[in-house]
């Protein structure tokens, strides 16, 4: 049966981990391969690489990164921040990456999403979605962060991002995100009951439970979380205990070849 | 035969080369990666890995001259490793595009039968039919990564019974059961990503070359 997937998201700035490196208790993770090996030992499923660094000229820098992390860590990986074209998608891929998530990029200009999946299959086209509740059942897509406004409805968007070639979603409520207060599950299931594609929830998790509503009441297929993981506050093999009692299917930690 | 083989990773496209590279590597392989018919001159083994649809990357292997080479080493029964994508090409067609590839196994590649979600995408138990090197010390039922919408699908796909030239290893469900993993002499051709499959998938793969020194 297909696991449901945990998956530890990692902000990464000219090439170090910049999320919770201002917590005393990370100083020694700031290098995303050595902290993706890490993931990978404790049993995450995937790992994403969200870079937020600033001026274009330093993502050299990603590339780097992205293959030292792909020969450390033997499972997939996802690069999203930034890409913008389909060569910028092909040198991501080409470092070690198995997927792109197209976030800003596709709101600005919808058909780079079927570019990409032309040319590289959909299964490596994840798009993004940020959303802002507007009304009881009603979400709008934001970007940058949240501080823009788009004017596009959320499942709107979502078909259409599928009908193009998203292979996945990544849907983020900006609500949520960084506040520990659950996740969107009715943001979420709104998105997951219509689209055919795997809906990875992602913007609020503060502990186990929240990873089992995202997929009991959410739909999600995948559950993504970034600050509980890096400070420690709940392990993988935690989160995934939770979701086994749940009833939930799960990969077991495994482990390593002796 | 050296100690490490030279295992051919075949580049015909713009994916990631680097994990299955560095996997197999590790495993002991001397990895050459192979974009044109002279790279895979003296090798021990060869891999086809890839994603995405069949018909832009039997196109892909024509234009770099590979068509040919990858049908005579299959032919002649050399060792050979199909992931993903790599496996589906050995099939007569693709019903995902209507591509017609190599033809190496019978059989055509389908779209995956009642599944909930499409891309299938994520970590999937891998159930044995039958004893096969390659799967030594990873247990029945072990979980392996997949991304894919397609699955190769041979005369015995669905076959309970064990099948006189039978071609199935393994099944993995989703919505239905498909074909996960196929054998037959020197080949194997496994549909989940043992580059991305953790230890378990290091392990595959330490059992493929370890298939590669004997042979």
């Amino acid at each position: 049966m297909l696991r449901r997937r945990v998956i530890p998201c990692l902000d990464v700035a000219d090439g170090r981990v910049v999320k919770g490196t201002r917590f005393v208790d990370l100083v020694d993770e700031g290098d995303p391969p050595e902290l993706a090996e890490r993931y990978a030992r404790e049993g995450a499923d995937e790992l994403v690489f969200l870079d937020i660094t600033a001026a274009p000229e330093r993502r050299g820098t990603l590339l780097d990164i992205v293959e030292r992390t792909a020969r450390r860590a033997f499972i997939p990986l996802t690069v999203g921040g930034g890409v913008r074209t389909v060569n910028e998608m092909r040198d991501v891929l080409r470092a070690g990456a198995d997927k792109v998530s197209l976030n800003t990029a596709a709101v600005a200009e919808p058909d780079l999403i079927r570019q990409c999946a032309e040319r590289f299959g959909r299964q490596a086209v994840v798009v993004a979605i940020d959303a802002r509740q507007t009304a009881a059942a009603a979400w709008e897509v934001v970007v940058q962060g949240g501080r823009q406004s788009t004017g596009l409805d959320a499942l709107a968007w979502a078909q259409r991002a599928v009908e193009l070639g998203a292979g996945e979603l990544l849907v983020t409520s900006i609500d949520r995100d960084g506040t520990g207060s659950g996740f969107d599950t009715a943001l979420l299931r709104s998105i997951s009951s219509t689209v055919e594609v795997p809906v990875i929830a992602s913007g609020g998790a503060a502990g186990p439970a929240d990873f089992v509503a995202a997929v009991r009441d959410g739909g999600a297929d995948a559950v993504l979380a970034a600050s509980i993981f890096h400070r420690r506050i709940h392990a993988i093999a935690e989160v995934k205990a939770a979701m086994a009692a749940a009833g939930l299917p799960v990969r077991l930690v495994p482990q390593a070849v002796a | 035969m050296s100690a490490r083989p030279v295992v051919a990773v075949v580049d015909y496209g713009a994916g990631n080369l680097v994990s299955i590279d560095q996997a197999l590597t590790t495993v002991g392989a001397d990895v050459r990666i192979a974009g044109d018919a002279a790279a895979l001159r003296g090798v021990d083994a060869v891999v086809v890995p890839g994603v995405g649809a069949a018909a832009p990357a039997m196109a892909r292997l024509d234009r770099q001259g590979l068509t040919e080479p990858i049908a005579t080493w299959l032919a002649a029964d050399r060792p050979f490793l199909g992931i993903c994508l790599g496996l589906q090409l050995l099939f007569e067609g693709s019903d995902e595009d209507g591509a017609t590839t190599l033809g190496t196994l019978p059989g055509r590649t389908v779209r995956l039968r009642d599944a909930p979600t499409l891309p299938h995408i994520g970590w999937n138990q891998v159930e044995r039919t039958r004893a096969h090197p390659l799967f030594d010390g990873i247990e029945d039922g072990a979980d392996f990564y997949f991304v894919h919408s397609y699955a190769g699908a041979p005369p015995d796909a669905d076959s309970n019974a064990a099948h006189a030239d039978g071609l199935v290893l393994a099944r993995t469900t989703h919505g239905q059961a498909f074909v996960s993993a196929v054998s037959r002499g020197a080949l194997v051709g496994v549909q989940f990503h043992p580059e991305r499959s953790g230890p378990d998938g290091l392990r595959l793969l330490a059992n493929f070359v370890g298939l590669v020194r004997a042979a």
